[in-house]
């Protein structure tokens, strides 16, 4: 188990549709540490920590909200202009995509 | 002026739950002590759910049901409800060979998370020489089919040696034919039944050269869809391993009697009370026993370690491979080239093999 890798990574991968509800695989799941005071995601034999900027992220995945969505939501929360969130939502994703945590 | 307070101490990741040291295989490389624990001392189902409890409130992230074979336990889908419930991320350690589609689906109901099942070789003539345990291999395959036809995520692990160190690529082909997301490939640890069995088990260097080559064209095959994690045996390597990444750093076993260690191998140590949570919490355990402040940090070393730049992350090796190798425990881990015993080391590298196998099995006298 390791407490260091953040999950965000930088990938060359294709687009994710906006229109795409990404989800987390069976097996990996975020959860709120209260004793540490942080997020992180429980995957098999391990858990990531989630950085603040990751698990704002990461606590939009519900299943049911589509990419475009959670970028909306995170463009208005955040007061920042939606084509930076959209990059960053988009390479953190794709990162964990090809680590098989998200699903879409 | 007040007491200096002593520094934090970093709350446990990972709690393995040992709930019976019984088990219908006889590996001889079993990571269970010589000396087992019997069905008259194990923890009561009330003991262990206590257990999940304080655990969860430390700080525990993940729960290990092991053993033993954990599914010779009845209570083993109320423990697992019980630590889903308390947040903890349940994994299952198994020979799959108690399993059957009833037992699988009490399990999943109860929430498990994943399981890591155990194979002893990909061929039934080797594996159930090793399992001892005829028709094993065939009850390995059905448990395999039947989580993967769930979906859920599943790990298998191979313990690997001189006899079936060969068969690496076939073990992570089977892996993936099976439909696993993991596979470790795992050389024997050399303690407790391992080093009982060493002469029989220890690869030679031409053989562990071939496992490194062979896992690294295994991931260059796999690529992201299948995780393999490679153990390799410490008798080749010039540093040690950073056992349990650190005594009392992350990691807590709670045997079947409810003996509370920093290690599986922790109870070979002499001088030292083992805390049993029949008389103690957990966090108390933790925090305050002796024993885990035992070699906590790095206030104990010796030298060459105490001076060392690796001290923070080899942890001074294993305590109990120190204790085996060198009769005592503060020794550094004589795998490191600097320890002064490493000649145990080189010896046994190069000691006359023999096929003979001890099988794991509760002695009659204790």
């Amino acid at each position: 188990m390791t407490d260091s890798a953040a999950p965000a990574a930088a990938s060359t991968g294709q687009m994710i549709e906006g229109s795409a509800i990404p989800r987390f695989t069976r097996g990996h799941r975020l959860q709120h540490d209260k004793v540490r005071n942080l997020w992180l995601v429980q995957a098999p034999e391990k858990a990531f920590v989630a950085d603040p900027v990751a698990a704002s992220v990461l606590q939009r995945i519900d299943g049911a909200r589509s990419l475009d969505a959670i970028i909306d939501d995170l463009a208005s929360t955040y007061d920042a202009p939606r084509p930076a969130i959209a990059a960053d939502v988009q390479a953190m994703l794709s990162g964990l995509m090809a680590k098989k945590v998200i699903a879409i | 002026m007040n007491a200096v307070p002593s520094p934090r101490i970093p709350p446990p990741m990972s709690l393995l739950a040992e709930l019976t040291h019984r088990c219908p295989l006889a590996c001889p490389y079993c990571s269970n002590p010589v000396a087992m624990d019997r069905k008259s001392e194990e923890l009561s189902t009330a003991d262990w759910l206590r257990v999940l409890d304080e655990a969860a409130d430390l700080g525990v992230l993940q729960a290990h049901f092991s053993g033993g074979e954990p599914m010779a336990r009845p209570d083993l889908p109320e423990l697992i409800a019980h630590a889903v419930q308390r947040g903890l991320y349940t994994n299952l350690i198994t020979s799959g060979v108690l399993m059957d589609e009833r037992r699988f689906t009490a399990l999943r109901d109860a929430g498990l998370d994943h399981v890591q099942l155990s194979f002893q070789d990909v061929e039934t003539a080797g594996a159930e020489r090793i399992g001892h345990l005829p028709g094993a291999q065939a009850k390995k395959l059905a448990a395999a089919k039947l989580i993967a036809d769930d979906g859920m995520p599943m790990t298998l692990n191979f313990v690997v040696h001189r006899e079936n160190v060969v068969r690496i690529p076939q073990m992570i082909d089977l892996a993936a034919q099976l439909g696993a997301g993991r596979v470790e490939i795992a050389h024997t640890q050399y303690y407790g039944w391992g080093l009982r069995n060493r002469a029989a088990l220890l690869p030679s260097r031409a053989q562990l050269e071939q496992s490194e080559v062979d896992v690294a064209a295994a991931r260059a095959r796999y690529g992201d869809s299948l995780a393999i994690d490679f153990v390799t045996p410490d008798y080749h390597l010039e540093r040690p391993k950073p056992c349990m990444d650190g005594w009392g750093r992350r990691f807590l076993n709670v045997t079947p009697a409810g003996r509370v260690l920093p290690c599986h191998a922790a109870e070979t140590i002499p001088g030292v009370e083992f805390p049993n949570l029949r008389e103690q919490s957990l966090g108390a355990i933790w925090n305050d026993s002796a024993l885990f402040n035992l070699f906590r940090g790095t206030a104990w070393m010796p030298e060459p370690c105490a001076s060392c730049d690796r001290r923070e992350i080899d942890w001074g090796g294993c305590r109990c491979q120190a204790l085996a190798l060198t009769g005592n425990a503060r020794n550094t881990d004589p795998v490191c080239g600097l320890s002064p015993f490493h000649d145990v080391v080189l010896e046994a590298r190069e000691e006359e093999r023999t096929p003979e196998l001890i099988f794991r099995q509760f002695e009659t006298v204790r």
